[in-house]
């Protein structure tokens, strides 16, 4: 009997997707011993204990059914006060808030609800590694705007009206950003708004990593003038509250687009798992103190990373937000995998290839701070060695040089 | 207090050995100023010691210890003060609080045997002028001190790369 080649019948679009950069890289890390990871994407902290204790409780008393496919009101409800409060945008949580497994839910139900096959989706880059796939795989097309460290891994709104044609429906963003840590200022996207409402465009903002802003204050792209009736908001409890495997997120919008959104995940989701919901419901209750904690000792260890890089001789741009560093490993001579790959060998220390994250991420690594500072330490030390062998001139131990003192957040290389 | 020193003192409770070169870093500020700092907390008692947190039973080592309640008479003047510094200034007293409630001493001891630990509080604890009464309670196991979890199950179980 001859083998079928079944991987004919499979659908050419999901053909077409590459595999994810960081797969190949994550079977060398795991045959690898005595690793410390920095190439983590999530916490290093488990999910404070009152809120698994919420969830407990929420077992005991029997919570284990569907709940309405928006998700449970009340946590609705506590999603649209959280948000006023912090960004003082209003939305209504009967239509307007739809809970979602995670951002990664809600931006492939948002793609699909609105792109029909063509349409091009704006992306700045290097961008986070699920959203060109979900939007080809909902049949659009996307469209990269690059973006390097001279201008702080920020786009510009010349940028977007450069890079919009006719076909242009989504500019799709995301700041605190993966992987580049990069924050934009208000005024930089009021001015990307006005070419949105210009030309048109539906934003999708993903601002998972919101609370994790250090430098400035976060600015919620709906409460931009105009913006709120074109934008759909992403955001979840991963990140902030050290919940990624609840798997529990939102978007909010304007009801037609939310309710588009709920007909796919009535009919594909049916609804978030109650427990997580539950254990979301107490993390929006009482989880700020807890989370602005874990905030603080980000920032304290983003400030020993950032002065990690400059002892080394490697340029990294300063990080406003989320928690990683990408510094430019170029500098080593090597490339972001050849880097990644001599590093892991060599030194033990994994991190993410920058090119995993698009072509601008090339000659770049994405190094996250969400480690114990014992592994913080030892995994610089080990990295120090690396790129000293590679003839990077460290600079000279000194005193730590206060890092506001320099300009445009740029180390230079010594 | 500035915020600086309230971080300097949060950090420093947390991990005693972080360097002021480190912590000026995390901080974003000025070395010598956290040398500073750090040296007139030290001077003002303000830090008292920096001590390791041992788990001496992983070691073996058969260590007895107990919670006293006590309950004193309070003097003219000087209240609970006077009986509790006699109380306070023997090693054997590893830590020792003044209560609301229905005692007013309660004293943790510290020895390598039950025998040694009765002795004690039949022989020098109780016999002190001023204490009513004693009750002791024997510490059957530590699950947590000072914040730390003594046999904490929760170690790192993140996938080694995660986009």
């Amino acid at each position: 009997m001859t083998q079928k080649n079944w991987s004919d019948r499979i659908n050419p679009a999901v053909r077409s997707v590459p595999p994810s950069g960081i797969r190949r890289f994550f079977d060398l890390v795991a045959e690898t011993r005595g690793v410390i990871s920095l190439g983590v994407g999530e916490p290093d902290f488990v999910t404070p204990w009152h809120i698994r204790e919420a969830c407990i409780y929420s077992l005991e008393k029997g919570y284990t059914m569907y709940t309405s496919n928006w998700g449970l009101l009340e946590l609705r409800e506590a999603v649209a006060a959280d948000l006023e409060r912090t960004y003082n945008v209003k939305y209504n949580p009967k239509n307007e808030i739809l809970i979602t497994v995670g951002v990664s839910e809600a931006l492939d139900l948002a793609m699909r609800a609105l792109l029909v096959p063509g349409d091009e989706v704006l992306i700045p880059e290097p961008s986070y590694v699920s959203y060109a796939p979900c939007t080809t795989l909902a049949g659009g097309v996307p469209v990269f705007m690059p973006t390097s460290m001279e201008n702080n891994f920020r786009i510009s709104a010349d940028q977007v009206r450069s890079a919009i044609t006719p076909r242009t429906k989504v500019l799709l963003l995301c700041y605190p950003n993966n992987p580049t840590g990069a924050v934009m200022e208000r005024e930089e996207l009021a001015k990307i708004a006005e070419v949105a409402v210009e030309h048109d465009l539906i934003v999708i903002s993903d601002e998972i990593y919101d609370r994790l802003t250090y430098v400035g204050e976060h600015t919620c792209l709906a409460s931009l003038p105009g913006m709120q009736e074109r934008t759909v908001l992403l955001n979840g409890f991963s990140k902030a509250y050290a919940m990624t495997g609840w798997r529990v997120g939102y978007a909010a919008g304007n009801p037609d687009f939310i309710g588009a959104m709920t007909k796919i995940h009535q009919y594909s989701m049916l609804c978030t798992p109650i427990t997580g919901q539950m254990a979301a419901l107490e993390a929006l209750k009482n989880g700020q103190p807890g989370m602005r904690r874990m905030v603080g000792h980000y920032n304290r260890r983003r400030h020993l990373v950032v002065q990690a890089f400059r002892d080394m001789g490697v340029p990294c741009f300063e990080p406003g937000g989320a928690f990683y560093a990408f510094p430019q490993v170029s500098v080593t001579g090597l490339g972001s995998e050849e880097f990644a790959e001599e590093l892991l060998k060599q030194e033990q220390v994994a991190l993410v290839p920058g090119n995993a994250f698009g072509r601008s991420g090339e000659g770049f690594a994405r190094v996250s701070y969400a480690a114990s500072l014992d592994d913080l330490s030892e995994a610089f030390r080990r990295m120090a060695r690396f790129v000293r062998r590679c003839g990077v001139r460290s600079r000279i131990i000194s005193a730590p040089v206060k890092i506001s003192d320099r300009q445009e957040g740029i180390c230079q290389t010594i | 207090m500035d915020d600086t020193t309230r971080e300097i003192l949060e950090l420093l409770q947390e991990n005693a050995r972080l360097t002021p070169e480190e912590i000026a870093v995390m901080l974003d500020v000025d070395a010598a100023e956290v040398q500073g700092i750090i040296k007139e907390l030290e001077d003002k008692k303000v830090i008292l010691r920096y001590i390791a947190l041992v788990n001496w039973e992983k070691m073996g080592e058969e260590k007895v210890s107990a919670l006293i309640e006590v309950r004193i008479t309070p003097q003219r003047d000087v209240g609970f003060d006077a009986v509790a510094e006699r109380i306070y200034r023997f090693p054997e007293v590893r830590s020792m609080r003044l209560m609301s409630g229905t005692y007013d001493l309660a004293v943790f001891l510290e020895g390598s045997s039950m025998k040694e630990i009765s002795n004690f509080v039949s022989t020098k604890l109780a016999t002190i002028e001023g204490v009513v009464s004693t009750t002791t309670h024997f510490v059957l196991k530590t699950y947590k001190q000072d914040g730390v979890i003594m046999e904490d199950g929760e170690e790192d179980r993140r996938l080694m790369i995660s986009p």
